[in-house]
C-alpha cells in the first residue's frame, strides 16, 4: 500500500486515503477536435513500465487533486506536485534522472 | 508413547494443573503447555486423520508449520475447526476434537482411500481431472456429491460468531517481526540508537530458539539466559512496545505490515479483551527476523503418529519437560539433529542410533554424540518406518554417495523417529513485500538476496531486512552478528546511529555442512502403497510430484496446481522445498531453475473474525440519516437504502402491505396533498465570479441565462457524453448557485465539480461547498399544496403572480427560516421548502399539523418514483446506466446548441452517439393493463421457444402499476423508439410466457401541464 505526500497539506498519505485519477497531464480535446485527438483524449493512456506520472486526490484529507511521479516497477516516488500544471516540475524532472539515468522521459 | 518428564519443562508451571477434553475424554495438563505437548504428556500421539487417505496421523512440529495436527476447537458458537495443536495454549475447560474421521479417530472408514491406494492409482496427482471425465451428467449427480461428502477439513461452525475483534492503527518508526535472538537483537541496536520499536512475537514467549538451546552460551550464559535478559532489558525501555502473541501476518508496500494478535484465544472467558486484534502498521523500517523451519526428509511412511522433526522433538523436551517417545532413531543430514539425541539421552530416552545420509560425520556435535554411546550410522538413511498407529520399527539402508541404495540394513525397534533434512529461511513475509531470494546451493536454502531487489519505502531506499535464521545465518554467532548489523542498517536509514556496541561472544559447536538428500529409497518397489509424503497437510507423495513431471509439468507452479503440493492451510512449510528439489531432480534441472511458488499473505490462517474487526451488524456500514428520520421510524416508515441513506419506501398503517401503502400515498398527493422528506436530495453551492461561466461548462444547458431568483432544470454529463446526474440549479445570487443532485449522486458531483475546477480550469475564481446535511428539505406536492402553506402560517406570498412555476424565495413558514423553491417532480402543484437541519423536524411537525384539515400525508420513495414516473420523468440509475446520452431520452431541449462547449459536447458528436438505431426512451402500455412487466424485462424482435437466443432491442428501465391511472405503465430503451410509435414489443418473461406491450409516449399524465398552476 504506498504512501504519498500531499504538495498541499504535506501529510503522508496512506493509499486508502488517496482516490486514484489516472495519467496525468493530459490534453483536453473538446469541440472543434478531431476524431483521433478525441479518442486518444479520451480512451488512449500511457501504461508504462517505470516512470509514471498520475493523478491522485487526498480525498479523505484536505480534499485536493495532486500529482505523483513514480516509478510502476519499484514504487519508488520520485516526487508529488501542484496538479495545476501543464508539465512536470523541473526538481521533479532532475529527480527523475539521478534515480533513474537512462529514463527517456 | 509420550510421557511427562519428571524434570525440565520451561515454559510451564508443574504447581497448576489444567483439566481439557480431546474427543471426549478428560485430560491434564499445565499452564504453559500447548494442545500438542498435553496431548503427548497424556501418551496422545494419534490426534487425526489425513486429507486424502485418511492415514492416521500425529505431531509432526512444535510451531506454526505443524501439518497434521489440526483440531476443531470450541462447541456452539464458538466451534472452530483446523485449528493447530503446536500453536495452542492449553486453558482449563478447553475442548478439542480431532477431524477427518469416521465413526472415530481410531477405527476409520475412510483409511479404505489408502488401503486401495496400494493395488490401484487412487488419489493420485491430477486424480480428479483424470477420473471424473465421462459421462458429463455424471458428475452434477453422482461424482460432486459424494467428493463433496468426503472432501474437505474440519467441519465449518454453523452459529453467528459470538465473539468481538478489532482492527488497531498504529506507526512506529521499526517494526521487527519475531522475537527470537535476531529480533531481540536487531530491536536492541534499534532502539539503543534513539528508534521507536515495535518488536512481535508470534508465541508466548520471547527468545525463540534460544529457549531450547542451552548448551549455546551467549556472553558468558546459556542462551536461555541471554534471551531472558535481553527481553527484561526491551521491555524496560520506554522506545520498545512488544507484544506477544502477535504474528507478522503480511508485508505490504512502503513499510505497511498486518499482524495478527490473538488476545484472548487462551483466556476465552475473559470479559474485557476482544478475541483477536488486527494490528495496521506503518513502519519506516521493518525488520524480519521470522527465523527457519526444519524440513522432514523423505522417506518411505514419513508420516506416522512417532515421527517428529528433531527440533520439535528437542522442543518438547526442553519447553514443556515432555518426551514425545521412549526409543528414539535419529535421522539427519546436517548436525544440528545430533543436539536432539544429546538433549534425549539427557533426558533419559534412548537414542537408538543416529542415521547420517552424509557418508562422513565428523563434526564436534557427532563426535559429542558418539561420546555417549549412541551409535552414528554415516551413510545411511531409512529404506522404510513400520508401523500401523504408531511407530514400530526403522528399516535402515545403506546409501551410495548419490544418495541411491547400496545395500540392505538392518530393523532398529524404536517408537519414534526424528528427522532433520535441514532448515529453510522463513522468508514469506520479505517475499510478501517484493523481496527477492537467491537459492544457496550450499546451505540447501532459498535466502534473501536484496541485491536482486529489496523492498524499498516511497523515498527509493531499502526499507526491509531480513536477518538472523530468516537471513540464512543459521549459527547463533553469525545470526547475532546479522541481527546486529540489521539494527543498525534500519536506523541508519532514518538518519540516526546506533551506539559501538561489542557482539556478544557466542560459545557454540562449528558445524559440518549439511548435504542434499532429497528422496530416500525404499527397499519395495517404488511404488503405491509405499508412500513417501512430502506435503503432510495434503497427502502429496513422491511419487506425485515425480508423475507430474513425467507428464510433462515443468514449472513449479503448475507441478503445485497439479498435486496441490503446498496448497493446504499451511502453505507447504515444510514442504515446498521437499516437493521443489524433488521436481528439479526428475527434471534434471538445478533448483533454481524450476523456480520457488509465490508467498502470499497471510503467513498462518487468520481469523474472519479479525479481518472484520468491529466492522458488523450496526457497525458494518455507516448509514445516513435525515434529521425527521425518528418520526418516520415512530410513523410506520418502512425503511430502504438509497445511497448511504435510509429512506422511507412508504408509511405504512396497520393492516396496509406496500403496495397498499403506495397506491394511498399517490392517491393522496394527487387529490389532496403529500409530505416528503427530501432532505437527502444533493445540494451543492457553488460560488465566486467564474460560477455563472463553470456551470455552463458543467451542465449540458446554459446557467449564466438563469436569472436569480429562478431554477432551471440541470444535465450533467462526463466527458464521455453520457448522462450522469441531474437536477434543479437555483441561481441564488449573480455570483452564487445552489445546484441540486440525486441523494445518491452528491458526492460524485460535488467530486467531480472539484475534479474540473482543481485540473482543469483552475483559473476559474469558483468555490464550491457540498451543504447537502446542513439542509433539511421538504417537498409538499398536491392540489392543496398551497392551502397547507398558507395554513403553516407564512410571511411568502404564494401566489402563482409572485411566486412562479421555477422560481425561488426567502423567508419563514411555522416560524422556520425557509429557502421556498417552486418546483415539481411529481406534476402537481408543488413546493420544496430548504430550512437549516435543525429546524427540520419542528417544520416537518408544523406541515403535517397544519395540513390535517386537507388531508396531508407524508409519501415515501415508492410514490415519489411512481408519480415521476406516470409524469414522465426520468430517475437517474433508472432510465441511465453510464451508457445513456441526453438524446437517448429525449431530453434534446436540455442540451444547449448554442453553447461553444460544455462537459461531454464533443463526445456527443462521435458517430456512435448520433446514430438513430440508438436505444431511445419510450413509454409502454401493457396489452394487457393489470400486467406490469418486470423491470429489466428485454424486448426481442422475434420470441423463439423458451433457452433459445434471442435478438433483443432493448429493455424496461421503470415499471409500476399506476394508481393514478389505474393501469399499468413502463419507460424502455427501445433501438430507434422514437420511431416505434403504436407498436406492439413482445418481451419474453423467465417462466417462458410472453408479454406484450405498445410504444406510447412516456409522458403518461397531465402532459399539458395544467395541474401545475
Amino acid at each position: 500500500m504506498l504512501m504519498l505526500r500531499c504538495p498541499y497539506c504535506g501529510a503522508d498519505c496512506a493509499e486508502t486515503e488517496l482516490a486514484p485519477g489516472g495519467e496525468a497531464h493530459l490534453t483536453r480535446r473538446g469541440p472543434g477536435s478531431g476524431d483521433a485527438d478525441l479518442a486518444s483524449y479520451l480512451f488512449q493512456r500511457e501504461n508504462p513500465k517505470g516512470v509514471h506520472f498520475e493523478r491522485w486526490r487526498h480525498v479523505y484529507g484536505c480534499g485536493k487533486w495532486f500529482h505523483a511521479a513514480r516509478c510502476t516497477v519499484t514504487l519508488e516516488v520520485f516526487g508529488t506536485y501542484s496538479a495545476q500544471t501543464l508539465e512536470p516540475p523541473p526538481e521533479i524532472i532532475e529527480r527523475i534522472r539521478e534515480r533513474r539515468p537512462d529514463w527517456e522521459g | 508413547m509420550g510421557f511427562r518428564l519428571e524434570n525440565g519443562g520451561r515454559l510451564i508451571d508443574r504447581d497448576e494443573a489444567l483439566g481439557f477434553r480431546f474427543n471426549g475424554q478428560e485430560l491434564r495438563g499445565h499452564p504453559g503447555d500447548t494442545l500438542a505437548s498435553a496431548l503427548m504428556a497424556n501418551g496422545r500421539r494419534l490426534v487425526g486423520r489425513s486429507f486424502k487417505y485418511h492415514r492416521p496421523r500425529g505431531i509432526l512440529a512444535s510451531g506454526a508449520e505443524e501439518p497434521n495436527a489440526l483440531v476443531g476447537l470450541g462447541s456452539g458458537a464458538r466451534f472452530e475447526p483446523n485449528q493447530r495443536a503446536t500453536t495452542t495454549e492449553l486453558f482449563d475447560g478447553l475442548e478439542a476434537k480431532s477431524q477427518n474421521h469416521w465413526p472415530s479417530l481410531e477405527r476409520d472408514v475412510g483409511a479404505l482411500n489408502a488401503a486401495v491406494a496400494g493395488v490401484a492409482p487412487v488419489f493420485s496427482a491430477g486424480f480428479y481431472y483424470k477420473t471424473f471425465l465421462a459421462p458429463r451428467v455424471a458428475w452434477k449427480h453422482l461424482f460432486e456429491p459424494i467428493i463433496r461428502q468426503a472432501a474437505g477439513l474440519g467441519q465449518a461452525p454453523t452459529e453467528p460468531d459470538p465473539d468481538t475483534y478489532e482492527h488497531f492503527h498504529t506507526h512506529t518508526d521499526v517494526l521487527v517481526i519475531g522475537g527470537g535472538p535476531a529480533g531481540l537483537m536487531a530491536a536492541r541496536r534499534a532502539a539503543e540508537a534513539g528508534a521507536q520499536v515495535l518488536l512481535i512475537e508470534q508465541t508466548p514467549h520471547f527468545g525463540g530458539r534460544a529457549l531450547v538451546e542451552d548448551e549455546t552460551k551467549i556472553d558468558g550464559m546459556s542462551a536461555p539466559d541471554w534471551a531472558a535478559r535481553e527481553t527484561a532489558a526491551l521491555a524496560a525501555m520506554p522506545s520498545v512496545t512488544m507484544r506477544a502473541r502477535t504474528m507478522g501476518a503480511g508485508l505490504y508496500d512502503h513499510g505497511y505490515a498486518m499482524l495478527y494478535e490473538r488476545v484472548a484465544d487462551h483466556r476465552p472467558d475473559a470479559p474485557d479483551a476482544p478475541r483477536h486484534r488486527l494490528w495496521r502498521v506503518r513502519a519506516g523500517q521493518v525488520i524480519v527476523a521470522t527465523g527457519a523451519i526444519e524440513r522432514p526428509l523423505t522417506c518411505a511412511n514419513n508420516d506416522l503418529p512417532g515421527v517428529m522433526l528433531a527440533s520439535a522433538v528437542r522442543d518438547y523436551l526442553r519447553l514443556y519437560g515432555v518426551c514425545p517417545g521412549e526409543r528414539f532413531v535419529i535421522v539427519a543430514n546436517n548436525d544440528d539433529a545430533y543436539r536432539t539425541a544429546i538433549a534425549l539421552q539427557a533426558a533419559g530416552a534412548v537414542v537408538r542410533a543416529v542415521l547420517d545420509v552424509r557418508s562422513a560425520a565428523t563434526g564436534a556435535l557427532a563426535d559429542q554424540v558418539r561420546a555417549l554411546q549412541i551409535p552414528v550410522l554415516e551413510g545411511h538413511g531409512v529404506a522404510k518406518i513400520r508401523g500401523g498407529k504408531d511407530v514400530e520399527a526403522v528399516e535402515t539402508v545403506r546409501l551410495a554417495a548419490n544418495g541411491t541404495r547400496a545395500g540392505g540394513g538392518e530393523a532398529l525397534y524404536v517408537d519414534s523417529v526424528a528427522l532433520s533434512g535441514g532448515w529453510s529461511p522463513v522468508v514469506h513475509l520479505y517475499s510478501h513485500c517484493g523481496g527477492k531470494l537467491l537459492w544457496d546451493d550450499k546451505a540447501l536454502m532459498f535466502r534473501p538476496a536484496p541485491e536482486r531487489g529489496a523492498p524499498i519505502g516511497p523515498d527509493g531506499g531499502v526499507n526491509t531486512r531480513c536477518c538472523g535464521a530468516s537471513n540464512g545465518a543459521m549459527a547463533t554467532g553469525a545470526c547475532l552478528a546479522d541481527a546486529a548489523r540489521a539494527g543498525a542498517e534500519a536506523v541508519a536509514a532514518m538518519g540516526l546511529t546506533a551506539p559501538d556496541a561489542a557482539l556478544p561472544a557466542v560459545d557454540e559447536p562449528a558445524e559440518q555442512p549439511i548435504e542434499p538428500h532429497w528422496f530416500t529409497p525404499s527397499r519395495d518397489k517404488y511404488a503405491h502403497g509405499t508412500k513417501h509424503f512430502v506435503d503432510f497437510q495434503n497427502d502429496v507423495t513422491a511419487a506425485d510430484v515425480r508423475l507430474a513431471a513425467r507428464e510433462g509439468y515443468e514449472s513449479v507452479e503448475h507441478t503445485k496446481r497439479y498435486t496441490t503440493l503446498g496448497m493446504a492451510t499451511d502453505q507447504g512449510k515444510t514442504s515446498n522445498i521437499n516437493g521443489l528439489a524433488l521436481l528439479a531432480e526428475a527434471l534434471d534441472k538445478p533448483i533454481p531453475e524450476v523456480g520457488t511458488t509465490t508467498f502470499r499473505p497471510p503467513y498462518t490462517p487468520i481469523s474472519m473474525g479479525a479481518i472484520a474487526g468491529s466492522a458488523k451488524g450496526p457497525l458494518f456500514k455507516a448509514i445516513r440519516q435525515t434529521p425527521m428520520h425518528a418520526w418516520h421510524a415512530e410513523h410506520g416508515a418502512d425503511f430502504e437504502p438509497v445511497g448511504d441513506w435510509f429512506r422511507p419506501y412508504c408509511y405504512l398503517r396497520p393492516g396496509e402491505d406496500r403496495y397498499a401503502a403506495v397506491t394511498r400515498e399517490v392517491l393522496n398527493a394527487r387529490q389532496r396533498v403529500g409530505v416528503l422528506d427530501a432532505s437527502t436530495l444533493g445540494k451543492i453551492v457553488v460560488q465566486g465570479p467564474d460560477a455563472p461561466k463553470f456551470l455552463d461548462l458543467i451542465y449540458t444547458n446554459t446557467m449564466s441565462s438563469l436569472k436569480v431568483g429562478r431554477c432551471r432544470y440541470g444535465l450533467m454529463c462526463t466527458e464521455n457524453g453520457f448522462l450522469f446526474d441531474d437536477g434543479v440549479v437555483v441561481r441564488t445570487g449573480p455570483d452564487s448557485y445552489l445546484c441540486h443532485t440525486t441523494s445518491g449522486g452528491a458526492d460524485r458531483v460535488a467530486a467531480h465539480l472539484e475534479e474540473w475546477l482543481q485540473t482543469e480550469w483552475w483559473d476559474f475564481a469558483v468555490h464550491t461547498a457540498n451543504v447537502t446535511d446542513q439542509w433539511v428539505q421538504i417537498a409538499v406536492a398536491g392540489p392543496e399544496a398551497r392551502a397547507l402553506l398558507t395554513a403553516a402560517s407564512t410571511d411568502i406570498d404564494l401566489s402563482a403572480a409572485a411566486l412562479p412555476f421555477m422560481s425561488y424565495v426567502e423567508g419563514h413558514i411555522a416560524g422556520a427560516p425557509v429557502r421556498l423553491f417552486r418546483i415539481s417532480f411529481s406534476g402537481e402543484l408543488a413546493f420544496e421548502i430548504a430550512t437549516p437541519a435543525s429546524h427540520g423536524p419542528a417544520l416537518w411537525q408544523a406541515l403535517l399539523s397544519a395540513g390535517q384539515p386537507m388531508g396531508v400525508m407524508p409519501y415515501g420513495t415508492e410514490a415519489l418514483h411512481v408519480m415521476r414516473a406516470e409524469k414522465g420523468f426520468i430517475m437517474i440509475g433508472d432510465e441511465t446506466d453510464g451508457t445513456v446520452t441526453p438524446q437517448d431520452l429525449g431530453l434534446h431541449w436540455a442540451v444547449s446548441k448554442k453553447k461553444t462547449d460544455f462537459i461531454g459536447k464533443r463526445a456527443q458528436e462521435r458517430i456512435d452517439l448520433t446514430r438513430p438505431d440508438r436505444k431511445q426512451l419510450v413509454g409502454l402500455f401493457t396489452t394487457e393493463p393489470r400486467q406490469v412487466l418486470p423491470d429489466g424485462a428485454h424486448a426481442v424482435v422475434e420470441t423463439r421457444e423458451r433457452g433459445k437466443p434471442m435478438t433483443t432491442i432493448g429493455h424496461v428501465t421503470s415499471t409500476y402499476f399506476s394508481p393514478t391511472l389505474n393501469r399499468s405503465i413502463a419507460m424502455a430503451l427501445i433501438e430507434g423508439g422514437a420511431g416505434r410509435m403504436g407498436e406492439e414489443l413482445k418481451f419474453p418473461l423467465e417462466d417462458g410466457s410472453i408479454m406484450r406491450a405498445t410504444v406510447v409516449d412516456p409522458v403518461f399524465y397531465d402532459k399539458e401541464g395544467a395541474r401545475n398552476v
